[in-house]
């Protein structure tokens, strides 16, 4: 192991014991916890209320003379009820194929009913069935009571027992519920990194205000002790995440499985799963690099408040802009923001929600990692001609380099 | 050891466009006791961190122990900055084992390091202590311990004498002694002469940027002449004209440089002028009064120039 390596685990090790073992760390850990449930709890309101919001039609591939009845019917309810209440519904010849009904995109047909009134089959996804089959019951009763009406001695039918067959989604929906998938996995990596970032940076000004600083610059290189503070910070967070997941969002996960609410990844949850955590270390190195620069130009609590400002600004402006080409993976945007290092991460995260095939994410790590060791290294660099009151005036760097003080 | 612990040769360092250091030769053999002294301001704390390569110098060049890269000797130096630093939450014993562990001793022989230096210097019960529930003076001892629980060749202190009180200024004089003894090179900087007098075996004086002297205390101090106070029963006669012009009367004695000739001429002619000597002492200057006078011409050059 390299002196410099050496060098920044030593001090991980030990700003990674002082965090861990402070009381702060509970903090740290519930911190997080609140807008991520506030965000879930929003989350699924607002997805409630999209459902409700969303109109499902429902093809009707039935007789002329039943599909008319069950209009009308729909028609007598919707009168009373409110349209927002019950699907719509479009009569189709019955041998049309359900496959060709339910891709058919331009008129929303989500489920396919066939059968006799009395009897019916409803055919679509779980989700979009599950959510109409009540008031397709409604209409569907509605329709027979109509048809014996008038008719003495005709007694009134039972409810209808309506049969379904569940199928997979088409394409379409899949893409607009992965969708859903990327935005949650960007906006989880977004409040993770920022909220790291900012605790690093109130420990190194700690630490340059208590004057530690000095003594490590004294015995190890900047750089590692740059690289050390993030790696610590890096290894609070993954305790924090590992505790999380193994507790309160296992709990959650019980009561609501993940993979009902969202749509599977493209590149499947395993691999979806392993990417947002590398893409949460890279997130997080790259802004609290970028935070260590900040703060080695601070020397007060306000002036890096000052100074973190435009950057927390730009970085929510940057991780807009990731979230803008959520849905379109393939276009020139989404490469930009796949380019940028500090967009990079929300951008391939959002990928891997829509997009199989893992050749890019491995591009895409290298390049972000590129990145944060050349941040350090300007942070480090800034840092010593700041704060040490190091490095040389542009004017003299020639003739300074050639008289080879070295390091 | 073969070379000196530290050379120096033409370090040169500008802040924002103000020369703080202006071409600095410098040689500290090894193994001694070195003071380097100044007036607030000198330069005294980034001719340090130069030679100690937390900051670079502009032009010029620097050897630490051999290493022209001083933290490739990171591993056997030790260093106490002006300004103290210890994290407030952590034992003193750990502190001790961290600041060993920076310059490569295992953790865990450092912490067993760390326990025997606290009871020597008498901190033992203080170990698993927190540094915030330490007095000042023991957290400057634990940071101290800490410069050297790797076992250093090289000790660099800057303004180590600095908020102690007299005991434990004491103490660590007889620390930087013992270090001394055991081979160690410790170079300190100071501006409150009276610890490199008892301590040093050589000295740098640092004025506006420049090493004003260099050399042994002893050389220093046989800069200035040493000084005469001469009491006489005689108020005035021809005696006086054997004293200086500029001799200074106060509480019944003269005082006054001794001349050129030495003390027979004037012991002579104090005689024969009808002095009445009473009481006659020649006195060797003290460091404090070659410093001041070092100084003080450092000054007057700077006023010239400007």
């Amino acid at each position: 192991m390299s002196e410099w390596v050496r060098a920044a685990f030593v001090i991980a090790r030990r700003d990674y014991v002082a965090s861990v073992w402070s009381k702060t760390f509970l903090f740290f850990l519930v911190g997080p916890l609140l807008p991520i449930i506030a965000g879930l709890f929003f989350g699924t309101v607002g997805a409630d209320v999209d459902r409700q919001a969303e109109r499902v039609t429902v093809a009707l591939a039935v007789a002329p003379a039943d599909g008319a009845a069950l209009v009308a019917a729909r028609d007598r309810l919707a009168a009373r009820l409110g349209e927002d209440a019950l699907p719509g519904l479009r009569v189709v010849a019955p041998e049309t194929p359900t496959a060709t009904l339910l891709a058919d995109t331009r008129h929303g047909m989500v489920l396919v009913a066939r059968g006799e009134i009395a009897a019916p089959l409803v055919i679509g996804p779980r989700d979009a069935l599950t959510g109409a089959r009540g008031a397709l019951a409604l209409i569907y009763d509605d329709a027979r009571r109509a048809s014996v009406l008038g008719q003495s001695g005709a007694a009134l039918p039972a409810p209808t027992t309506i049969a379904t067959h569940f199928v997979a989604p088409p394409p379409s929906a899949t893409a607009a519920t992965r969708i859903t998938t990327a935005r949650i996995g960007q906006f989880v990596l977004m409040l993770l990194a920022m909220i790291l970032a900012g605790m690093l940076l109130s420990n190194l000004i700690e630490e340059k205000s208590s004057k530690v600083i000095e003594v490590l610059a004294a015995a190890v290189p900047v750089d590692a002790i740059f690289l050390g503070k993030l790696l610590a910070m890096l290894g609070m967070s993954l305790t924090g995440i590992a505790i999380w997941g193994g507790g309160v969002l296992a709990a959650v996960a019980l009561v609501v499985p993940a993979s009902e609410v969202l749509s599977p990844p493209a590149v499947g949850w395993p691999a979806f799963l392993a990417l947002g955590l590398l893409y949460f270390v890279t997130c997080y190195l790259l802004l609290g690099a970028l935070f260590l620069g900040i703060g080695a130009q601070a020397s007060t609590v306000r002036e890096v408040q000052t100074l973190s400002m435009p950057v927390t600004m730009a970085q929510l402006g940057v991780v807009a802009f990731a979230s803008s080409v959520v849905g379109e993976p393939d276009s020139a945007l989404a490469v930009a923001a796949m380019l940028f290092p500090w967009s990079s991460p929300f951008a391939m995260i959002a990928r891997a929600a829509q997009l199989p095939g893992l050749w890019a994410h491995l591009i895409a790590l290298v390049w972000q990692g590129l990145w944060v060791a050349l941040i350090i290294r300007f942070a480090a660099a800034r840092f010593r001609a700041s704060v040490l009151k190091s490095g040389r005036p542009k004017r003299r760097r020639w003739r300074a380099s050639r008289a080879g003080p070295s390091r | 050891m073969a070379g000196p612990a530290i050379e120096a040769q033409g370090l040169i360092k500008d802040f924002e466009g103000v020369r703080v250091l202006d071409g600095i030769d410098l040689t500290v053999p090894a193994g001694v006791i070195f003071g380097l002294l100044g007036p607030n301001g000198a330069g005294k704390t980034t001719l340090l961190r130069i030679l100690l390569g937390i900051i670079d110098p502009d032009a010029g060049e620097r050897r630490l122990l051999g290493h022209a890269a001083p933290l490739k000797a990171a591993r056997e130096v030790g260093y106490l900055p002006e300004e103290r630093g210890l994290y407030p939450a952590m034992k003193a014993r750990d502190v001790i084992a961290f600041m060993g562990a920076l310059r490569g001793l295992p953790l865990a022989e450092g912490r067993a390091r760390a326990m025997a230096l606290l009871a020597a210097y008498g901190l033992g019960d203080a170990a698993t202590r927190p540094i915030r529930a330490l007095s000042k003076g023991m957290a400057q001892t634990v940071q101290l311990l800490g410069t050297l629980v790797h076992g250093p060749r090289l000790i660099v202190l800057d303004e180590p004498f600095a908020g102690l009180d007299a005991l434990n200024q004491g103490r660590l004089e007889e620390l930087v002694r013992a270090q001394a003894a055991a081979g160690v090179t410790v170079i300190f900087s100071t501006h409150v002469i009276a610890h490199a007098e008892r301590l040093c075996e050589r000295i740098a004086i640092l004025g506006k940027g420049r090493i004003r002297f260099d050399g042994a205390v002893e050389e220093a101090r046989g800069r200035l002449r040493p000084r005469v106070r001469l009491g006489t029963r005689a108020a005035d006669g021809p005696w006086r004209a054997a004293i200086p012009a500029d001799a200074v009367y106060g509480k019944g004695v003269w005082q006054f440089e001794l001349p050129p000739g030495g003390i027979e001429p004037l012991l002579q002619a104090l005689i024969a002028g009808g002095a009445g000597i009473e009481t006659l002492s020649i006195e060797r200057p003290a460091l404090h009064e070659a410093f001041v006078a070092i100084a003080g011409e450092t000054a007057a050059e700077a006023e010239k120039a400007e």
